[in-house]
């Protein structure tokens, strides 16, 4: 009983000691700006619609304390804590009077991307598609991908996993247009309210184009069609057209 | 052929010019190297230019945009009763207004009535009465607002709308789903909330014979964090 009390005693002294730590490196990260504008608002959540419930004065030190999409929390000398807009917080100085440093990805961003990722969904060939996709980009125009899909359709569901290169004409447009191709396995059972047949397993290759569009920070929009050939154990092969809309971000 | 001769001009117009280039250069070095060689001490700038350069620090500032979470609730699928559905759910708040999200959930299909009425043989099988979905949807925080809870208490929350696709597993099927729905997000801190979610899964089956597009409504209550 005695040895039960000690353990849970170690425990919960590693538990204390683990939050110590962690706060000391959570305040480590902390921010301190000057307010330079005549007040900084403090809003009660972090959206526009929430009440400003507080202002600080010009010349007052805050410390921001974390960042919810455009919105900062900070908290004042006085340690009042609310939410400030980004415009607001941007209007601010670092405690040696220089202008705030806040990276945003931005459009200069999107254009030399190496990380994306995203889903999209549309129709294979009559049946509905859900699709998963990573892509690493070797130069500005030309990416590695691979995609994952999830084919459903009234008579048979399946998979498909593909890795295809794809290559950006003109990397700088805004709205960009890209050539796909690639090759990958698909595997289709019929459903379980039909006859049942055999599960098959073959190898697909495609052809493609589609058009990616950057819409803010971080995200795009992503349209494609391709032309799907798949490699069947019959006599003839199978040709399959899809097409799929989505939404992307790329890191 | 053709191809192959203009390879080759290409080539040797090349191996012409890259030395040359590199030649002109070497000689425009040397050239120079002796102009600036001698500064004599009269010639001096009046003002030495001290240009400090300014350090960038860009400030880590620690995101919170993400938000993961578990919900429990009832499911009721249509034709086959209502059962405990649960599952989890991960949210990437894009804007204040729009966020996108992916959940999973589970429950499990009871009998028709006409299964339990007759009592004859049971349409599924043990193993296709689960009920498993995944959705991938979109959101947009249409009323935030706040609570008060007595006089101390101050809530922030918002009234979302909420939709998209997915798939559902039932009767052995993966079946294409749409869902749509309202929620409601309460904070009890500004890093974990409350979850109150109304969805209706829609999607086309022929499981009793006939096609037929199936309404799921489902009801649940979830505790999400962000980090």
């Amino acid at each position: 009983m005695q040895g039960r009390i000690r353990r849970a005693g170690l425990v919960m002294g590693l538990l204390l000691l683990q939050s110590t730590v962690w706060q000391t490196a959570s305040a480590a990260d902390e921010y301190q700006v000057v307010v330079a504008d005549p007040y900084l608002e403090l809003h009660t959540g972090p959206g526009r619609g929430y009440p400003v419930f507080y202002v600080i004065d010009r010349g007052l030190t805050v410390t921001v304390l974390k960042q919810r999409t455009d919105w900062f929390k900070v908290r004042s000398d006085r340690g009042k804590e609310g939410w400030v807009s980004r415009a607001e917080i941007l209007a601010t100085l670092g405690l040696k009077g220089d202008p705030l440093e806040l990276k945003e990805p931005s459009r200069g961003d999107f254009e030399s991307r190496r990380w994306e990722a995203g889903v999209m969904a549309g129709d294979f060939g009559g049946a509905s598609v859900l699709s998963v996709y990573g892509a690493y980009s070797f130069t500005d125009s030309l990416a590695l991908e691979l995609t994952g899909s999830h084919i459903l359709g009234n008579f048979s569901n399946g998979v498909l996993g593909t890795l295809s290169l794809v290559h950006t004409f003109v990397p700088e447009w805004r709205v960009s247009p890209y050539f796909t191709l690639g090759t990958g396995m698909i595997m289709m059972s019929p459903r379980t309210t039909l006859v049942q047949g055999p599960d098959r397993t073959d190898q697909i290759a495609h052809v493609g184009v589609g058009l990616r569009g950057y819409l803010t920070r971080r995200f795009m929009a992503r349209i494609e069609y391709r032309s799907n050939v798949v490699f069947t154990s019959r006599d003839d092969n199978e040709e399959v057209d899809e097409w799929k809309a989505g939404f992307a971000f790329f890191f | 052929m053709e191809s192959r001769i203009r390879l080759f001009l290409l080539s040797v117009a090349m191996a012409t010019a890259l030395p040359g280039c590199a030649l002109l250069g070497l000689g425009r070095d040397s050239d120079e190297t002796p102009e600036v060689a001698a500064p004599s001490p009269g010639d001096q700038p009046v003002i030495q230019p001290e240009v400090a350069r300014r350090e960038i620090v860009t400030p880590r500032i620690e995101t919170e945009n993400f938000e993961v979470g578990a919900f429990a609730g009832i499911l009721g699928i249509e034709d086959f009763g209502t059962n405990t559905v649960y599952g989890v759910r991960l949210a990437y708040h894009i804007t204040e207004d729009f966020f996108v999200e992916g959940a999973i959930g589970q429950t499990r299909a009871g009998k028709t009535s006409y299964e339990s009425l007759s009592g004859s043989a049971p349409l599924l099988v043990d193993s296709e009465r689960d009920y498993r979905y995944y959705t991938l949807s979109a959101g947009w925080n249409a009323l935030p607002g706040e609570i008060f809870i007595g006089r101390n208490h101050a809530y922030n929350t918002a009234l979302y709308l909420i939709g998209g696709v997915g798939s559902t597993r039932f009767g052995g099927d993966d079946l294409f789903s749409i869902n749509a729905g309202v929620g409601y997000r309460l904070l009890l801190t500004d890093w974990t909330a409350i979850h109150l979610d109304f969805r209706d899964h829609v999607f086309d089956t022929d499981l009793l014979g006939t096609n037929k597009t199936s309404h799921n409504l489902e009801t649940h209550l979830g505790l999400t964090v962000f980090f």
